[in-house]
């Protein structure tokens, strides 16, 4: 163990530079995230994640943001356990009807400021399984959403890119 | 699902049709159009889902889920316990019940096989080619030999990603953060060369009725082959590591055994069957091409515990290495595809198929109608011989090594709900 610690001390680090927050992404936060709930935030994120029906995909790639390569955490961006901890929700998957009350009581959970960002195709409109019986569609049917990060499933760099913006709009809004 | 009604059966309770959904839902028959159901925002006390009630001195019971604290798939767990001892567990599942079969009864093929790579997404391959190998015996045709090969180095790069993953969150749930960090870093190389060879990550959506919708890019090969060299330089540290942590090994040994017995009447496969001494292995028995050209071995342990569970994926980490190797050697060339046409005159057709994903062995049947639509799919994930068998791992163990017997499972919720 003492080998492998000691590597890390001497080898470069993996991780990759940050990516600018996206474009898109800024624009559709600039529309709906208040000031004085940005202001509140600083430069921290908490995020509980609700996986709301998704093929468990998106949660692969969600869990990869924590690993060498992306490693969420430099940026103050860390998973809760509780949505009572949580600043945003990030929710995934084509809601289902079994998922709907409980991502509406984890909503309801989350205290105010909140976000919610809906990651993945199926939580931007259902994707592959919209029109099912046994799914509602839309996270924004059932929460309301701040921001949508496309993909089945988004890359992580796309995902860290969304979260960004997330942060840079808040920095911005403390400024103002 | 079917509306049939079981006359003496012992449990009645609702599966994947919660108590939401009206009576009289019953999505798989024959007449029903997939239409949005009116489901009930709540249900009255009386209606609520009976879990099984265990009393006694000291016995209390603790609700965990379907939210659960990791960044992982929905389902609620409901503990019994006495003291930190587990007395009972009882699994409530179908949170991400989709209604993928009825999704794909009436679905051009093409649309069935995709919605079958999104049934689990950690065995996206897997799960496309048991539905790919359905539909081409069901239709009398074989994907080029080409094809065939990279199939298996897709299948074999996706068992990698996702062992290294559970080996190492199987050592984050023991708060051993070192080989979670390191097998991480290995499970993203891996991804990476998926996504350098296919331009996609998981590789979804490649594996294709027929052969598969794209060749192995430019960079692919060389890409493979860095990837497994590396694989072998570190990884072999992390095994020693494992195996030489006391502290580790004293959460992993003897911690929720899985009874042999109960392995082969389950008829449970993957690494939760092979570490409980059933040598069963799809890739081995039926067998399907190219792995009788290929040499490898089947892993199988008999202690049943979260330590020949890991143990189980080490050797099959190794194993699949080789066959890589094997595979990128002889890989033959020419076309990945061949074309398909399922109305064979107006004829209906059915398949079966069976592959080895990582998590064990996935069932495909597929009927193709006489317009060349599929009149209906079924998949069956290995989970459902698993998650039972969770349930009886777990009595007598401390709650808090619950995290490390389901980890050491890692059951598919959304391959069970479908």
């Amino acid at each position: 163990m003492r080998k492998l610690l000691f590597q890390s001390l001497i080898r470069a680090p993996l991780t990759e530079p940050a990516p600018a927050a996206e474009d898109a992404a800024l624009a559709e936060l600039a529309q709906q995230v208040e000031r004085a709930a940005r202001r509140r935030l600083g430069r921290s994120l908490s995020i509980r994640e609700v996986d709301a029906g998704s093929c468990n995909g998106c949660e692969l790639e969600i869990h990869a943001l924590n690993n060498s390569f992306y490693d969420v955490e430099r940026f103050g961006i860390r998973f809760v356990a509780s949505p009572r901890h949580a600043d945003v929700l990030l929710v995934t998957g084509p809601v289902t009807k079994n998922m709907r009350e409980a991502l509406e009581r984890t909503y309801d959970a989350t205290p105010a400021p909140k976000w919610v960002v809906a990651v993945g195709d199926c939580a931007a409109d259902g994707g592959l399984f919209a029109g099912s019986y046994a799914c509602v569609g839309a996270v924004s049917a059932v929460v309301p959403v701040d921001l949508h990060i496309r993909g089945c499933p988004p890359r992580p760099t796309d995902l860290l890119k969304g979260l960004l913006a997330l942060l840079e709009d808040a920095a911005a809004g403390a400024a103002r | 699902m079917y509306g049939i009604d079981f006359k003496g059966a012992f449990d009645t309770r609702r599966l994947v049709l919660h108590e939401t959904y009206p009576a009289g839902c019953y999505p798989l028959e024959k007449s029903f159009t997939n239409a949005p159901v009116a489901t009930r925002k709540a249900v009255p006390p009386t209606e609520e889902y009976p879990f099984r009630t265990i009393s006694g001195d000291g016995v209390y019971q603790i609700p965990v889920g379907p939210v659960h604290a990791g960044i992982i798939e929905p389902g609620h767990f409901r503990f019994t316990a006495n003291g930190e001892t587990v007395v009972r567990l009882e699994e409530r599942l179908g949170y991400v019940h989709k209604g993928i079969e009825s999704l794909m009864a009436g679905a051009p093929i093409e649309r069935a096989a995709r919605l079958a790579g999104h049934v689990s997404g950690d065995s996206t391959v897997a799960y496309a080619l048991a539905v790919a190998r359905a539909v081409e015996a069901a239709l009398g045709i074989e994907a080029p030999p080409r094809a065939v090969w990279l199939r298996a180095l897709m299948a074999e790069l996706e068992r990698l990603a996702n062992h290294f993953g559970d080996i190492g969150a199987i050592c984050n749930d023991a708060s051993f953060t070192l080989i979670h960090a390191h097998c991480g870093i290995l499970r993203e190389r891996v991804l990476r060369t998926a996504d350098t060879c296919w331009g996609h990550r998981l590789m979804m959506n490649v594996v294709v009725p027929g052969g598969l919708a794209a060749d192995v890019g430019a960079g692919g090969p060389a890409a493979v082959g860095g990837l497994v060299g590396e694989i072998r330089r570190s990884f072999p540290k992390l095994i020693e590591l494992y195996d030489n942590t006391a502290s580790l090994q004293d959460r992993t040994v003897g911690t929720g055994i899985l009874n042999p017995a109960l392995a082969r009447r389950f008829g449970c496969g993957g690494y939760v069957g092979r570490a409980a001494g059933r040598a069963f292995d799809a890739r081995r028995a039926p067998g399907y091409p190219p792995y009788a050209s290929l040499r490898f071995e089947v892993p199988v342990l008999d202690a049943g515990d979260v330590d020949a569970r890991v143990w189980v994926r080490i050797r099959e980490v190794e194993q699949s290495l080789a066959l890589i190797e094997q595979i990128m050697a002889q890989l033959p060339n020419g076309p990945v595809g061949v074309p398909i046409d399922g109305a064979q005159g107006g004829e209906t057709r059915e398949g079966l198929a069976l592959a080895e994903g990582f998590r064990g062995d996935i069932l495909a049947w597929v009927r193709i109608a006489g317009d060349g639509t599929v009149a209906r799919c079924h998949l069956r994930d290995p989970s459902w011989f698993q998650w039972p068998l969770l349930e009886a791992v777990i009595e007598g163990n401390i709650v808090a090594d619950f995290p490390l017997c389901n980890k050491s499972f890692n059951c598919s919720y959304s391959g069970h709900d479908l």
